[in-house]
């Protein structure tokens, strides 16, 4: 029982990280844009976050929680933004190759966040020096008389509220995204420029307009998953163990996995989450053998694509301009 | 008499080749006008400008009386133009409804948005249904859709590229019959279309394109078929299509009982029956769909017949018959059976779009090379041969097929499949979007094939060029033979009967 509830939490924590991961990717695919730049993102938003209240925390005596965590969270959405600024300015303004320059932001992002991570580790005197508390603590306050629920041995309280508000702020980023693209105009047109730019230009729709947005405001908010690994998972220092980045292709399964739907993507996260955690739960296991269990979520993904392709249902598909540039005046 | 449209000088270029050249036009309200050119004559080019996709080097337009500057689409039907391109521009995965409304700034719901499109479709008869999916519409109710789309944002001068292309003759009519109810209305419409006998029927006036040139307008009352060809070509055309007498026709190709099922498990193909012989052309006349794409593939290797049907190969040089069912599509054209299929979207089979004519020839030939190495030698000559016979307009060989208009696009597949020196030549729609100079250019290639002792099974929609082309005429109606007549007795009341109405399959034939 205790094992399924350490698991529990665990899936939740690591499915927040992809979560935010996917939603941002989710809105920039479905413009078109394939950025498979999102653990560079993820990787950009935490060390912007971390750097950014390390320095505030450090500057003054007494910081305030209030202050950390909005610096801390401008900081990651910026820094994340300008990645995404990045892939749209080489992708839609110059066309080029979207798989190639997504790449190349995951490899560049890694390298940047690893750089003034182990600066700041000098800065603060030695690796696993670097203290936020503060910030890390803001990040990770519950509501504590919801924690205490039960129903009758069941501890439900711990289940559900013993997190830091970004998890459910990952949740409710997903429900927002869901009636956006569903249920308004901007959504509408939005998918319009996903699945077949010319007939969106046609109609009036700026499809680089489009496009900047949705892959900027995506990357800022996959940039919210390496920001919340870094204060809320690993409590404000930084690892230079490339968990980042492994969820950081996760959330790009969990894309297709969830079908395109942010709705799908939160349950499909934590499911994730869960999966690539499994190992440490199971007994017995040697180092070759957890291997095979950290495969899980992609065999899930795979079988999902299977499962997806033989039912055929046109809603179901990825947008049909994905990884296309789009320019006006060819033919 | 205010002109909704006019354009003056405009001139337009891509790179060095001159799509436009100096052209005036102009449209008056409440007018229907043909703008009529051969293929690559710069009418779609015209057309691009005024719903501004492309924007003009030179000239200026003006809209009701007014110069302005068309930079973007939207900035065209902010000036009331719309425009129905040839390649339907509709987002599959939405509805009717999202479509028509897509890029809108309004506020309204879909109800208040169904509702506005109800009262469109009653104003001018037409029919659509809001919330259903593009992706399941056939092509002429995504026509519709896309017309409806530019009614709803207020266009007053409506541009139709080719819009009878993909239609049946009885869709055609149909569409007719609403363009004359908006032009009540006193809207002004461009339509493009190469079928002479509908711009005599629709238009008011004619305008005509040579090669990027404004040649001029007639009124359509004092046009005829003969006249505007020649205005079109710029030299008297001969507007009669041969019909040698098949001499010495020997059986090539024999079909019995031939069954396909289509994906769903239904027949598409119903107990097809039928001989084509070497020195004659047999049509194939039907509505659209009826199984037309299913025989010739069937033939050609690419589907699957059912058990029980049979295709035999009578091969010009023995007695031998060889049965192709089973064999693969390599096997069979080997053998000699050809097949060019021009689809609706022209490029989707038998060319690759972004490689150039000596690159799509060698689709063919690339087995023959040398070791390891391909032969690039004689599909260029080969190439070379088809731009100089079939007066292909391109940049050059080696530049990318997708770039050529339509028409060249189609002769450079005919081209390379006559090329191949087949005993079976299949072709299905080659006269697709093709204008008259062009499409008579394709009749005159089939009959030369005839000449050569060649079977060529016709496919066609075009039932006047049907019956007088093909010295038979075999009529497709769902999926089952519903007669073969022959070409020269036949009238087109026959076989337009044989094409909708399904005879009763006695028991005992």
């Amino acid at each position: 029982m205790t094992q399924f509830i350490a698991l529990f939490g665990e899936a939740i924590a690591f499915g927040t990280v992809i979560l935010f991961g996917a939603l941002g990717e989710i809105l920039t695919q479905k413009s078109g844009n394939l950025n498979l730049g999102v653990p560079g993102v993820m990787y950009l938003g935490g060390i912007a976050g971390l750097t950014a209240s390390f320095l505030y925390e450090s500057a003054v005596a007494n910081p305030n929680p209030m202050l950390c965590l909005l610096l801390s969270l401008i900081a990651a959405l910026a820094a994340a933004a300008l990645g995404g600024l990045i892939f749209s300015f080489l992708t839609i303004s110059l066309r080029a190759n979207q798989n190639v320059t997504g790449l190349t932001l995951t490899i560049f992002g890694g390298g940047i966040a690893n750089f003034f991570g182990g600066s700041l580790n000098k800065l603060a005197g030695g690796v696993g020096q670097i203290s936020v508390s503060v910030t890390s603590h803001a990040y990770r306050t519950n509501i504590a008389p919801l924690m205490k629920l039960k129903i009758g041995d069941f501890p439900i309280g711990q289940m559900l509220f013993s997190y830091g508000f970004m998890v459910y702020l990952a949740i409710a980023l997903a429900v927002v995204l869901a009636i956006f693209l569903r249920r308004t105009r901007t959504g509408l047109n939005l998918r319009a420029v996903g699945e077949n730019p010319a007939t969106a230009d046609a109609a009036g729709i700026s499809v680089t307009k489009f496009r900047y947005l949705a892959t900027t405001i995506g990357a800022a908010v996959s940039g919210l998953g390496g920001l919340f690994y870094t204060m809320d998972y690993i409590k404000g220092t930084w690892a230079n163990e490339g968990t980042i980045e492994a969820l950081g292709w996760l959330a790009v399964a969990l894309v297709i996995f969830s079908t395109w739907k942010p709705l799908n993507a939160v349950w499909g996260a934590y499911l994730f989450g869960g999966l690539s955690r499994l190992w440490l739960y199971m007994p017995g296991l040697n180092r070759s053998s957890q291997e095979l269990f950290k495969m899980l979520p992609y065999l899930v993904t795979i079988a999902v694509l299977i499962v997806v392709s033989l039912r055929k249902k046109r809603e179901n598909q990825p947008p049909a301009h994905l990884g296309l540039p789009y320019f006006r005046e060819e033919r | 008499m205010q002109y909704a449209v006019q354009l003056r000088g405009v001139t337009k270029t891509f790179g060095s080749v001159v799509a436009n050249n100096n052209v005036d036009l102009y449209i008056k309200e409440g007018e229907i006008l043909s703008l009529l050119g051969e293929n690559g004559s710069g009418k779609t080019t015209l057309m691009n400008m005024l719903s501004g996709i492309y924007f003009p080097d030179k000239g200026q337009i003006f809209v009701h009386g007014e110069p302005v500057s068309i930079a973007s689409p939207k900035a065209a039907f902010d000036l009331g133009i719309g425009m129905v391109h040839q390649h339907f521009k509709l987002v599959d995965v939405l509805t009717a409804a999202e479509n028509i409304v897509l890029g809108l700034k309004d506020k309204d719901g879909y109800k208040a948005i169904g509702q506005k499109i109800r009262e469109i479709c009653d104003k001018y008869g037409f029919v659509v249904n809001p919330d259903q999916k593009i992706y399941n519409m056939s092509v002429s109710q995504k026509q519709t859709v896309e017309i409806v789309k530019q009614l709803y944002r207020g266009a007053e001068i409506l541009i139709l590229d080719e819009p009878t292309a993909v239609l049946t003759p009885q869709e055609t009519q149909k569409l007719f019959s609403v363009m004359r109810n908006m032009r009540q209305d006193g809207k002004s419409i461009i339509i493009i279309t190469h079928k002479l006998h509908e711009v005599l029927e629709i238009s008011d006036r004619v305008a005509v394109l040579r090669k990027g040139e404004y040649i001029g307008d007639v009124p359509t009352s004092e046009a005829t078929a003969q006249s505007l060809t020649e205005m079109m070509v710029g030299r008297a055309v001969k507007l009669n299509i041969d019909r040698p007498e098949p001499v010495n026709p020997q059986k090539r190709l024999e079909v019995r009982n031939l069954t396909v099922l289509n994906s769903d498990g239904l027949r598409a193909l119903d107990e097809v029956s039928f001989d084509a012989y070497g020195g004659e052309i047999l049509g194939i006349a039907g509505i659209s769909g009826c199984g037309q794409k299913e025989l010739l593939e069937a033939i050609a290797g690419l589907q699957t017949p059912a058990m029980g049907s049979s295709i035999s190969y009578y091969p010009p040089d023995s007695d031998k018959a060889s049965n192709l069912v089973g064999k693969s599509p390599l096997e069979i054209s080997r053998a000699g059976v050809a097949l060019s299929f021009v689809p609706e979207d022209r490029l989707g089979m038998g060319l690759v779009g972004s490689m150039g004519m000596t690159g799509n020839m060698m689709l063919k030939s690339y087995r023959s090379g040398k070791a390891v190495f391909t032969d690039r030698k004689s599909p260029k000559e080969l190439a070379q041969r088809i731009v100089s016979q079939l007066e292909v307009v391109t940049p050059g060989i080696s530049a990318p097929v997708k770039q050529l208009s339509g028409g060249n696009v189609q002769k450079v597949l005919v081209g390379r499949e006559i090329a191949a020196d087949p005993k079976v030549l299949m072709t299905a729609y080659a006269v697709r979007g093709l204008d008259i100079n062009t499409s008579y250019t394709i009749y005159h290639l089939l009959n030369e094939q005839k000449k050569n002792g060649v079977a060529v099974i016709y496919v066609g929609e075009d039932l006047d060029v049907l019956l007088a082309l093909c010295d038979r005429i075999l009529v497709l109606c769902a999926g089952r033979v519903n007669g073969i007549v022959d070409g020269r007795s036949t009238t087109r009341e026959e076989v337009g009967l044989l094409m909708t109405n399904l005879k009763e399959v006695s028991p005992n034939a």
